[in-house]
C-alpha cells in the first residue's frame, strides 16, 4: 500500500503546483499594479538592471502618495462618473428592449422565433471593429461628434443583442405550465407577464443589468473614436489615454486607478459568471 | 373551467369571469409588439452601419466632411499591394492563430485541475477569472508597464535568474513586440475558454469517465479518447469567441506598440483604425476593416453548425 500512497501524494503536489502556476500567470499583473500604485516613487523608479534592487517586494514604505494624486489631481473622479451615468442609460435602454424581446422570442414567436433568436446573437458578433468607420460617419451626420450621446447611442448595439439572447434563454428555463395555469385563471398573457413572469426573471433581469453594465466598461474602440475631450472621457479610454503628465506617464497613480477599477468588477462578475457561460454556450451544452 | 385544484392555483381566488378577447390576448401580435423595438433598433444601428461599411470600402470619404463618391474598387487597389497592408493581415491571422493554440492548450489543462476538488478551489476560480473580467484597455496599460524599456519587472526577473544576459526592448523589436501581444491575449482569453470548459466538463455524466476506468483506460486513453470528444463541442464554442475576440481586438496592440516598432505589427484593426481616423480616410480603412468579414463569416457558420449538432444530439 506503501507505494501506491506516495504516489497519491505526489498527485495532489502536482495539482496544487499547475494550480498556483495558473493563478500566478492570471493574477501576476495584478499584484504589480498593486506594488506600483503603493511604491514610494525611490523604490518604484529603479531600473530593472539593478538586480540587488528586488522589485517584487517594497523595498521602502508604502505610500498613498500615487492614490492621492489620483482623486485629487486628476480627471478619474470625473471619468468614473461619465462612466456611470452612461452606463446607466445605456442599461435601461437595454433593459426596455431586451427584455420584452427575450420573452416574445422565448413564448411567443414558435419556430421561426428561434431562428431570429439566433440572428440576434450572431450580431453581437459584428464587432467594434468593422462598425467603428461607419459609426463615425453616422455620428457626424447626427451632429454627436465629442458627445457622450453617441456612446449611449452606440452601446446598445452590443448590449441589446448579448441581453436578449440572456433573457430569453432566461425565460425558456421558467416552466410553462405556470403561465398556463396563471391564463386558465383567467389572466391575459400581458397580465400573465406582468404578475408571474416579471417577478419570477427579476434575477435574469439583474444579470442582464450587470453584464450590459461590465460590457459597457470595457469598450475601447468607440470611445476612442469619438470622444476626444480629455473630461468627456470614460474611464477605459480616459485612465490608458489621458493619464499622463506631458509626456511622463505616472505609473503609480495608473495602476491604481487600474486595480481600483479593474476589482469591483472582477468581484461582481464573479458572482454572475455562471448565467453568462449558460448564456454564451446555450445549445452547445446539454443541460 | 379551471380545474378544482386549489392548491395550484395561486393568482386568483375565483373563476374568472368571460372577458371579451383583447390585444393583450393575440399573442402572434403581442409577440411581434415585444419583439419590434429590439429589432428596429438592431437594424437601424447594426444593419445600417454594417451596410455603410461595405460602402464606405468602394468610397472616397474622409472625415471631416459628409461628402459620398463612388470610386469603385480604386482603395483595394490601393491596399492590396500595400506591404504594410500584408503585414497586417498576416499578424492578425498569426496572433489570432497562435494565441488560440495556446489558450485551447491552457484553459483544456486548467479545466483539468479546477474539476479536481481542491482546498480553495473557489478562490482559484476567482483569481483565474480576474485577466477576463477586467476592462481590457486597463489590463493592456497594466501591461505596458511590465514590459516597460527601462523598469519592466520580467526582465528583472529574467536577468536575475540567468535566463537572458542582455536587456530585452519588448517594443523595440518586432519578434519581442510579437511575443508581448501574444502573451496578453492568451493571458487575457485563457480564463474565458477555461470557465467555459468547465462548463462543458461538469455537463458530462460521470459514468462515461467511470466506465472507461473500469475498462481499465489509463489517464491519457481516458483523456483523449473519452473526455476529450466529448468536450470538443464546448471547446469549439470557447475558440471561436476566441478567435472573433482576439482577430478583431484593437486595443491591446493600440496600446502596447500602436503598431510598432517600424509599423511591424499592425493588425487590421489597427491599420483600419490609422488609416480611417488618424489618415481621415474613412473609404480605406473600411476597405482595410473589410478583410476581417470572411474571418467572421466563417465563425458564424462554424457557430451555427455546432448548435444544430448539440441540438441534434439533445
Amino acid at each position: 500500500m506503501r507505494p501506491r500512497r506516495l504516489v497519491r501524494y505526489a498527485k495532489r503536489v502536482v495539482l496544487y503546483l499547475v494550480a498556483l502556476a495558473f493563478t500566478a500567470f492570471a493574477v501576476f499583473p495584478f499584484y504589480w499594479m498593486l506594488l506600483t500604485a503603493f511604491k514610494a516613487n525611490r523604490d518604484l523608479y529603479v531600473g530593472g538592471t539593478v538586480l540587488t534592487h528586488v522589485p517584487w517586494i517594497f523595498n521602502a514604505p508604502p505610500t498613498l502618495e500615487h492614490i492621492e494624486l489620483l482623486f485629487r489631481q486628476t480627471l478619474y473622479l470625473t471619468w468614473v462618473r461619465n462612466t456611470i451615468w452612461i452606463g446607466l442609460v445605456v442599461v435601461a435602454i437595454t433593459l426596455v428592449l431586451a427584455v420584452p424581446a427575450g420573452y416574445a422570442l422565448a413564448r411567443l414567436t414558435g419556430r421561426w422565433g428561434e431562428r431570429l433568436g439566433i440572428g440576434v446573437f450572431l450580431t453581437y458578433l459584428v464587432p467594434p471593429t468593422l462598425l467603428f468607420l461607419p459609426f463615425s460617419r453616422m455620428i457626424a451626420w447626427l451632429g454627436l461628434q465629442n458627445s457622450q450621446w453617441a456612446l449611449v447611442l452606440v452601446y446598445p448595439t452590443f448590449t441589446v443583442p448579448f441581453c436578449t439572447w440572456l433573457m430569453m434563454g432566461f425565460f425558456r428555463s421558467i416552466p410553462r405550465d405556470i403561465e398556463e395555469q396563471a391564463m386558465i385563471d383567467g389572466y391575459s398573457r400581458f397580465t400573465v407577464i406582468r404578475k408571474v413572469v416579471l417577478p419570477l426573471g427579476i434575477s435574469g433581469v439583474l444579470t442582464a443589468t450587470i453584464f450590459a453594465f461590465t460590457l459597457v466598461l470595457q469598450d475601447f474602440v468607440y470611445a476612442l473614436t469619438f470622444i476626444s475631450a480629455v473630461p468627456r472621457m470614460t474611464v477605459s479610454l480616459g485612465v490608458p489615454v489621458a493619464l499622463v503628465r506631458g509626456d511622463v506617464f505616472y505609473w503609480g497613480s495608473l495602476m491604481a486607478a487600474c486595480l481600483i477599477t479593474s476589482i469591483p468588477i472582477a468581484v461582481v462578475y464573479n458572482l454572475f459568471i455562471d448565467r453568462f457561460i449558460q448564456g454564451l454556450t446555450a445549445g452547445a451544452v446539454k443541460g | 373551467m379551471a380545474l378544482p385544484r386549489e392548491a395550484r392555483r395561486p393568482f386568483s381566488t375565483s373563476v374568472a369571469p368571460l372577458r371579451r378577447r383583447t390585444l393583450a390576448d393575440r399573442e402572434d401580435w403581442l409577440g411581434r409588439l415585444m419583439l419590434a423595438p429590439a429589432l428596429v433598433y438592431v437594424v437601424a444601428l447594426v444593419g445600417v452601419p454594417f451596410a455603410l461599411a461595405l460602402a464606405l470600402a468602394f468610397s472616397s470619404a474622409r472625415s471631416g466632411s459628409l461628402e459620398f463618391s463612388w470610386v469603385g474598387l480604386r482603395n483595394f487597389w490601393t491596399i492590396l499591394p500595400d506591404p504594410q497592408f500584408h503585414r497586417a493581415l498576416w499578424n492578425t491571422l498569426r496572433f489570432t492563430l497562435v494565441s488560440q493554440a495556446l489558450v485551447i492548450v491552457l484553459a483544456v489543462t486548467a479545466a483539468h485541475v479546477l474539476s479536481a476538488a481542491f482546498v480553495g478551489r473557489r478562490l482559484v476560480r476567482f483569481l483565474l477569472l480576474l485577466p477576463w473580467a477586467a476592462p481590457v484597455a486597463l489590463a493592456a496599460i497594466g501591461w505596458t508597464w511590465i514590459f516597460d524599456s527601462t523598469f519592466s519587472v520580467i526582465n528583472w526577473t529574467m536577468l536575475w535568474l540567468g535566463l537572458t544576459k542582455r536587456w530585452l526592448y519588448w517594443f523595440g523589436e518586432p519578434q519581442l513586440a510579437t511575443a508581448a501581444i501574444i502573451i496578453v491575449h492568451v493571458w487575457r482569453m485563457f480564463p474565458f475558454a477555461t470557465v467555459i470548459t468547465l462548463a462543458g466538463m461538469s455537463a458530462i455524466p460521470q459514468e462515461i469517465s467511470e466506465a472507461a476506468v473500469i475498462d481499465g483506460a489509463g489517464f491519457w486513453r481516458r483523456f483523449f479518447q473519452v473526455n476529450l470528444p466529448l468536450l470538443l463541442p464546448i471547446i469549439t464554442v470557447a475558440v471561436l469567441f476566441g478567435v472573433v475576440f482576439t482577430s478583431t481586438d484593437l486595443s491591446v496592440v493600440y496600446l502596447l506598440t500602436r503598431g510598432g516598432p517600424y509599423n511591424s505589427t499592425h493588425v487590421l484593426s489597427s491599420l483600419a483604425f490609422q488609416r480611417g481616423i488618424f489618415g481621415g480616410d474613412l473609404g480605406q480603412g473600411a476597405a482595410v476593416a473589410l478583410f476581417l468579414l470572411p474571418v467572421l463569416v466563417v465563425v458564424a457558420i462554424l457557430m451555427l453548425r455546432t448548435a444544430r449538432r448539440a441540438e441534434v444530439g439533445a
